[in-house]
C-alpha cells in the first residue's frame, strides 16, 4: 500500500486531537517530513538538473560544466553551502540561483529574458534553471553551511541583509523580523523559525530548494523570499535582485556551522 | 522515452525491499487549464518488475495515483548483485524501463 497514504492517515489521526498524543501537531509534521524526505521526488529534479548541467545547448552550444560556482569551473560538490559569495568576474555577491542563471547566459549564450521568462515553478512545471539549482543543492547534502565572509562585499551584503531584515514597510508595517525575529512564533499551522539565531536560520535554509507535493514542482529560496514579500504586501522584488541576495546572505551567515540536509519536501 | 526512474533495491534478511520514484505528470483528465479547456488524461496504467526474468510485481494504476509517484514493494528470492527490471507504460503508450542492482 502506498506509504504516503498510511502516513497521511497517521498525521491526520494525530491532528484529530487525541488526548493520548505525546507530541504536538508541529512535531508530527516534522516526523512526517523526515520520512517523506527519504524518497523525495526532488531527486528526480536533481537528476534532471544534472542532465541539463552536462548537455551542450544555446547559441554557444556549451554545457554548464565550465560554470564557476565559487570553487572553480565545474566544481559542484560543496558549492551550494558556500553561497552567497563574491564573484570577481561580475564584482558582485551572488546566491546560487543568480549564479546559475548568470552561467546560462554567459556560457550558453541564452538571453536573460528567455531563461527567466518563467522564473519560478508553477502548474506549467519546473523551469530548467530551478532543476539545475536543485542538482547543485543536492551536491552539498550533509555538508556544513559555510558562506564566506572574507571579501568586503560579502560582509557588506550581510549588513545590508540585516538592515532589510529589520526594515518595517508595507501596509502591515511588517519586517522579516516581525515573523522571524524571535523564538516560538507561528502563523496558522506553520512554525516560524527565528532567523537571527543559528538553529533557526538553518531551518530557513534546510529544506530549500523543496519539492512542493501539492504542485509536483521545485521551489527555491529565491521563490520563498519573493513569496514572503508578497505576504508582507511589499512590491514584488525584481527577479534575482541584490535585495534578495542580501537577505539570503544574512540567513546563510547566521546559519553557519549547521548541517544542510539537501533538497527538502513541502506540503 | 520518459525521464529515468530512481530505483533502490536492498536485501534485508531474505527479502528485497524496492523503493522507486517515477517522473510522471499523472494528469487525471479532470483538470482545466487557464482558458477553461480540459487537460487530457495522462497517467501510468501498468507497472511491472521482473527479477531474473520472473515477474515479481505487477500493478494496474489509475488517476488516483499521485504525480511523480513513489512506489515501495518487497519480494523474496533475490540476492545481492542480482538485476531488477522495472517498467511502466501509460495511456499514451509512452513507457520507461530501468534496471537496478540489488544492494
Amino acid at each position: 500500500m502506498n506509504i504516503r497514504l498510511i502516513l497521511a492517515a497517521l498525521a491526520g489521526s494525530a491532528l484529530a486531537g487525541s488526548a493520548m498524543a505525546q507530541t504536538s501537531p508541529s512535531e508530527d509534521f516534522q516526523k512526517f517530513r523526515d520520512v517523506m524526505e527519504e524518497d523525495n521526488p526532488a531527486e528526480l529534479f536533481e537528476a534532471r538538473g544534472e542532465e541539463y548541467w552536462k548537455t551542450p545547448r544555446g547559441p554557444k552550444n556549451a554545457s554548464l560544466e565550465q560554470c564557476d560556482l565559487g570553487l572553480g569551473p565545474g566544481v559542484v560538490n560543496g558549492a551550494y553551502v558556500q553561497m552567497p559569495r563574491y564573484f570577481a568576474d561580475v564584482d558582485q555577491v551572488m546566491d546560487a540561483e543568480r549564479r546559475v542563471v548568470h552561467c546560462m547566459v554567459t556560457l550558453q549564450g541564452l538571453a536573460f529574458e528567455e531563461v527567466t521568462k518563467q522564473p519560478f515553478s508553477n502548474d506549467k512545471g519546473t523551469p530548467d534553471h530551478v532543476s539545475v539549482v536543485t542538482y547543485i543543492a543536492g551536491q552539498s547534502r550533509d555538508m556544513k553551511i559555510a558562506p564566506p565572509q572574507n571579501h568586503p562585499k560579502e560582509r557588506e551584503t550581510y549588513e545590508i541583509g540585516k538592515e532589510i531584515f529589520g526594515f518595517r514597510a508595507g501596509p502591515y508595517d511588517f519586517s522579516c523580523s516581525t515573523c522571524h525575529g524571535a523564538d516560538g512564533r507561528r502563523i496558522r499551522m506553520q512554525d516560524l523559525p527565528n532567523l537571527t539565531k543559528p538553529e533557526g536560520a538553518a531551518k530557513g535554509i534546510i529544506g530549500w530548494p523543496g519539492y512542493r507535493m501539492t504542485g509536483g514542482f521545485m521551489l527555491t529560496s529565491q521563490w520563498r523570499m519573493t513569496d514572503c514579500f508578497r505576504q508582507q504586501r511589499f512590491p514584488q522584488p525584481k527577479y534575482l535582485s541584490d535585495t534578495i541576495t542580501a537577505i539570503l546572505a544574512y540567513q546563510a551567515v547566521n546559519a553557519r556551522g549547521q548541517v544542510y540536509r539537501g533538497p527538502g519536501i513541502k506540503r | 522515452m520518459a525521464d529515468p526512474m530512481k530505483i533502490r533495491a536492498t536485501l534485508k534478511g531474505d527479502t528485497v525491499e524496492v523503493r522507486v520514484l517515477m517522473a510522471h505528470n499523472m494528469e487525471t483528465g479532470a483538470r482545466k487549464d487557464s482558458s477553461g479547456g480540459l487537460i487530457p488524461a495522462h497517467f501510468i496504467q501498468t507497472v511491472n518488475a521482473t527479477h531474473n526474468g520472473k515477474l515479481v510485481f505487477a500493478a494496474q494504476w489509475g488517476t488516483a495515483i499521485a504525480k511523480n509517484p513513489f512506489l515501495q514493494f518487497k519480494f523474496k528470492g533475490g540476492a545481492k548483485g542480482d538485476k531488477l527490471q522495472l517498467s511502466w507504460t501509460d495511456n499514451k503508450n509512452d513507457s520507461r524501463t530501468d534496471e537496478a542492482t540489488i544492494a
